[in-house]
């Protein structure tokens, strides 16, 4: 009998497993796929937003604002790549302007530090390739840039050493009410539990509904992104929003925390029926030819022909206005409609969860210890007399074999024997990079494929490229006859 | 007349055979484009190429080819006995691994050597 | 210290090493880093490499045997497994690997044969789901030839080049299913024999002027939608066409792989993606050399070998200090109408002995046409050439009489119908 079980391994799941692992709680995340953060988590703009956006005095300026504070913490202790490059939005119009000075003075009563309304000419001096006939920009220092899935992975890895059990490709099929428990039945095996935490993201109504009628409806929203190559790593220096209008929030370019640049999103609800049928999350010209033109209009030279991957994220969007975080029945909570400034605001909605499970009578016990710190080997960001350190100790680390980002064998077979191991060649890129870089893999593949056979001792025709049962591989050639 | 590519070197003239007149072949640069050109329309050949299981070498396949053209209605039935032959390591560039195949005087040879 | 340093073992790398060994130059190191030399020619198993620089057709790992076994009579050292991470203008070489680790050595040339690398989904926005079964041609002929992997039963090529060709009648003789081969401009980008012996031997359809319009499947492809496209290469709705499948093989261009070369500073070409050349394959920076792929992609090894004996020589040259000649005049040459791309870009008139081959790719087809030699519109030179295909590298002498006669600083490259 668990005390709880959290349903779901996004950057939620993973953001409640670590608050309630500093307690005497026995916890399971179960998820659905094989890996942490595969779902909204993996595909959306990576930002940690400064706070001016949500309305003030609502729930979700409060978590965003304090969610971007912790978050700050939580990426220096758990050893998370975030960037605090700072944003701009940009004004394209006299109106825009009055929009930008609403939206500074509703930044400051949020409470967010050191916002600027720059002139257009202070904002091209920090932006050269910004469109010349920008009216200004509203400027926020504390905006940063965050590895969206490694800050998923190092919640839930510190959770995992602190005592909290993960289970995967255990998609919750039923949860049945007992006498004083809750028994959540998977697709293998079923789970009893003195209390439910769902963080589903998308799926999160329906786990919603087996054991409630549905509260919120939700409105699933497909955003398409580029992400370019490093070359194009000069384009913008600032996350680049546009200033939002009635059309819309327009699309924003930001550089990632590894140096590449994502441009994107354009928003358009799907129908809840192409949820996980791959469809979801296809790409679309309309989407992207969307995604350029509003590109363009912040930096008419970008470059977007050389991009290296399109990708497209579902937003968990709701009917609500704000982020559904409430008890549906006793002991049973919903963490839902996590759409933007969520992966901002994550750390703070668990701790905002975890006061509301508190107040409703869960008895919270700190554990003596509790380890609150992880790193990782930074190979290629070490001294040459380092590398050859780690080289002698591990040979593994002299062998490049993602060439685009220098990503070693050391590098990988670590991210296959880690605290929450890699299961798939888009499991360890997303832990290593490696086969993130411009030729997608195209190098690298079969060598991940190789070493994934060996470390989880399978047959290379086993290996997944992404969710389970995504072959790479369909047999051996010479067996047709 | 025919027209068809040369496929013997990648320069890939274009010719066009007379079949009329003793299949004479115009268009192309050099004379291998003349056999070709004749060859083509009355018995076409080519070269096969490709792997062979082997053992204990550096790899788990050995390319392979055949010797010299053979007819290309026998491709399917090469390629079944390629893929039913298995060789162990070593093995030099050059050496047979199947002689005289389906007796078209052909053989398939490995091509490169492997340790 | 070495007198020369080799990055790639490829079929670049090796004709460089042995052609400065052969002129002169003593202290060679080639740096690997597979496991093997011979680079991508150890998976083109295929026939059709060495016509014109052996004389006879030879598959691509006898290609390379050749080249390997040429190298156990000299002195040229090889590293494999070894990675390049960083060279310096002073030519300093920053390799590691697992028997040596993290290495600085020092060189008093170096030759960067590098190679290219395929161009990817990403780089060509295709719509769609992303699940398995799409990958590039060359990472699907790895697995298939040398690792002896299936990648699929149901197989649509995108992209006409000569690797997705070879890689169609490859699958084809696995005992897959190739079921059709697109592609979007409307010629292909292969040589025209492959298309002949790798689609047409094998009754699978060329559809050019043809793309792809949507992929489907959640974890496995299950089917891509193609749908012809119009002269600005936009769909033509109406014209889509599913075809259920499980394989996308994409075979949609090549880019020379030049970080290196970026990273220390060398003056790059935006048409080629490889390194502006002088003359005898040095780039910007003088002392460094390259050739083959990284330099532009060639369709033909023998090309490679050519050019890479030119860079080898050239190297060791320099090494000996026979040709110091980065303060000397150079005269530009320059990309005209119908030209895609021309190399080398720069030209040293004393350096040339007789004539220096130009090579080129036109970016439209001609059936019979004029490829000229012209300074300020006024014809020095003309050849006639027939078939001439964006997919076809060409080339035309220039010739020091040409050179010498006028005192020119720029010359034009113009192809016209004939």
């Amino acid at each position: 009998m668990y005390d709880i079980i959290i349903i779901g391994a996004g950057i939620i799941g993973t953001s409640v497993a670590y608050e309630l692992a500093k307690y005497q709680l026995n916890i399971c995340v179960l998820e659905a796929e094989n890996d942490v953060s595969v779902g909204t988590t993996k595909a959306n703009s990576a930002i940690l937003h400064a706070g001016y956006d949500p309305k003030t005095g609502s729930l979700n300026a409060k978590l965003n604002v304090e969610g971007s504070i912790l978050a700050k913490e939580l990426c220096e202790k758990l050893d998370v790549p975030r960037k605090q490059i700072g944003s701009l939005v940009i004004a394209f119009s006299k109106e825009d302007l009055s929009t930008l000075e609403a939206l500074y003075e509703r930044g400051k009563q949020n409470g967010v530090a050191d916002l600027q309304l720059l002139t257009a000419e202070e904002t091209l001096e920090m932006e050269p390739h910004l469109n010349s006939e920008i009216f200004g920009a509203l400027y926020a220092p504390t905006a940063a840039v965050v590895n969206p899935w490694e800050f998923a992975l190092a919640l839930g890895e510190t959770a995992k050493i602190n005592g909290v059990e993960f289970k995967f490709n255990q998609r919750v099929l039923d949860i049945q009410e007992e006498n004083d428990f809750f028994s959540v039945i998977t697709e293998k095996g079923s789970f009893k539990t003195k209390q439910v935490i769902n963080a589903a993201g998308i799926h999160a109504e329906e786990i919603h509904r087996l054991v409630a009628p549905p509260t919120f409806k939700t409105i699933p929203c497909r955003g398409e992104y580029y992400l370019l190559d490093l070359e194009e790593g000069e384009t913008v220096n600032h996350v680049i929003f546009q200033c939002p209008t009635k059309a819309g929030k327009g699309i924003l370019i930001s550089p990632t925390t590894h140096g590449n640049i994502i441009v994107g999103p354009n928003a358009e609800n799907i129908a809840p029926e192409l949820i996980n049928t791959g469809a979801d999350i296809a790409n679309t010209s309309m989407g992207l030819e969307q995604v350029a033109k509003g590109a363009r209009l912040s930096v008419p030279t970008i470059n977007l022909s050389n991009s290296i991957r399109n990708f497209s994220g579902i937003r968990a969007n709701t009917d609500r206005e704000e982020f559904v975080i409430e008890k549906v029945i006793d002991d049973f909570y919903d963490i839902a409609g996590i759409n933007s400034p969520g992966l901002t605001a994550a750390p703070a909605i668990a701790r905002y969860l975890v006061d509301l499970m508190a107040e409703d009578g869960l008895v919270l016990t700190e554990k003596e210890t509790f380890i609150d710190e992880r790193t990782r080997v930074h190979f290629n960001d070490a001294s040459i007399e380092e590398k050859q350190k780690i080289i002698k100790e591990n040979p593994d680390y002299g062998r490049i074999i993602c060439r685009c980002e220098n990503i070693t064998e050391g590098d990988i077979r670590q991210s296959l024997r880690q605290t929450l191991p890699a299961s798939s060649v888009d499991g360890v890129k997303r832990r290593t990079i490696a086969g993130m870089g411009r030729c997608q893999g195209g190098f690298c593949g079969p060598r991940v494929v190789e070493i994934i056979a060996d470390e989880l001792n399978i047959a290379p025709t086993e290996v997944d490229l992404d969710k389970l049962g995504s072959r790479i591989l369909t047999g051996i050639t010479k067996e047709v006859n | 007349m025919a027209e068809i590519i040369c496929i013997v070197c990648p320069v890939g003239c274009h010719l066009t055979v007379d079949e009329e007149n003793d299949y004479k072949v115009t268009g192309n640069q050099c004379n291998k484009g003349a056999i070709y050109g004749k060859q083509e329309l009355q018995n076409p050949v080519r070269t096969v190429t490709s792997t062979i299981k082997i053992k204990a070498g550096s790899h788990p396949r050995l390319p392979v080819k055949t010797s010299d053209t053979i007819p290309k209605g026998k491709i399917t039935d090469i390629m079944t006995l390629i893929n039913q032959t298995e060789v162990t390591a070593p093995v030099s560039v050059g050496d047979v691994i199947i002689p005289n195949i389906l007796d078209t005087g052909v053989d398939i040879v490995a091509t490169r050597s492997m340790s | 210290m070495y007198d020369l340093i080799v990055v790639g073992g490829g079929p670049a790398g090796l004709a460089a090493a042995l052609s400065a060994y052969e002129n002169g130059c003593e202290k060679i190191l080639i740096v690997e880093r597979d496991l093997e030399l011979g680079g991508i020619l150890n998976q083109c198993i295929h026939n059709g490499f060495g016509l014109h620089y052996f004389k006879e057709e030879l598959t691509g790992p006898e290609y390379a045997e050749r080249f390997i076994d040429q190298l156990k009579n000299t002195s040229i050292e090889v590293m494999l497994d070894t990675i390049v991470l960083e060279i310096t203008e002073d030519k300093q070489v920053h390799t590691m690997s697992k028997e040596n680790g993290y290495q600085l050595l020092q060189s008093k040339a170096i030759v960067l044969a590098m190679g290219c690398r395929e161009r990817t989904r990403g780089a060509i926005q295709m719509p769609g789901s992303r699940p398995a079964g799409i990958l590039t041609a060359g990472a699907a002929q790895r697995y298939v030839n040398i690792e002896g992997y299936m990648v699929g039963k149901k197989v649509v090529i995108l992209g006409s080049g000569d690797i997705g060709l070879i890689m169609a009648r490859r699958m084809v003789l696995e005992g897959a299913e190739v079921l059709a081969c697109i592609e979007l401009m409307p010629y292909s980008g292969g040589l025209t024999r492959n298309i002949v012996q790798c689609l047409d031997d094998f009754n699978i359809p060329l559809y050019l002027s043809h793309t792809i319009t949507d992929v489907t499947g959640k974890d496995r492809l299950e089917s891509i939608t193609m749908a012809k496209v119009d002269d600005k290469r936009k769909p033509i709705p109406g014209t889509e066409q599913v075809i259920d499948c499980d394989t996308l093989l994409l075979s949609v261009g090549l880019i020379p792989e030049n970080e290196l070369s970026r990273n220390v500073g060398i003056q790059m070409d935006q048409q080629t993606r490889g390194a502006m050349v002088y003359e005898n394959m040095e780039t910007s920076i003088s002392g460094i050399f390259a050739c083959g792929n990284v330099l532009h992609v060639h369709d033909l090894v023998d090309y490679v070998s050519a050019e890479s004996s030119l860079a080898g020589k050239a190297a060791a040259e320099y090494v000996q200090q026979q040709n110091n000649i980065a303060e000397k005049d150079f005269l530009t040459i320059n990309n005209g109408q119908g030209i895609s791309y021309i190399l080398p870009q720069k030209i040293r008139k004393e350096n040339v002995d007789k004539k220096v081959d130009l090579y080129y790719r036109v970016n439209q087809v001609y059936d019979t046409c004029i490829v000229s030699i012209q300074h300020q519109g006024e014809e020095l030179a003309k050849f006639k050439r027939k078939n001439l295909a964006p997919g076809e590298m060409e080339t035309i002498p220039l010739r020091k009489k040409l050179l010498d006669k006028v005192d020119i600083k720029e010359l034009d490259i113009v192809v016209r119908e004939a």
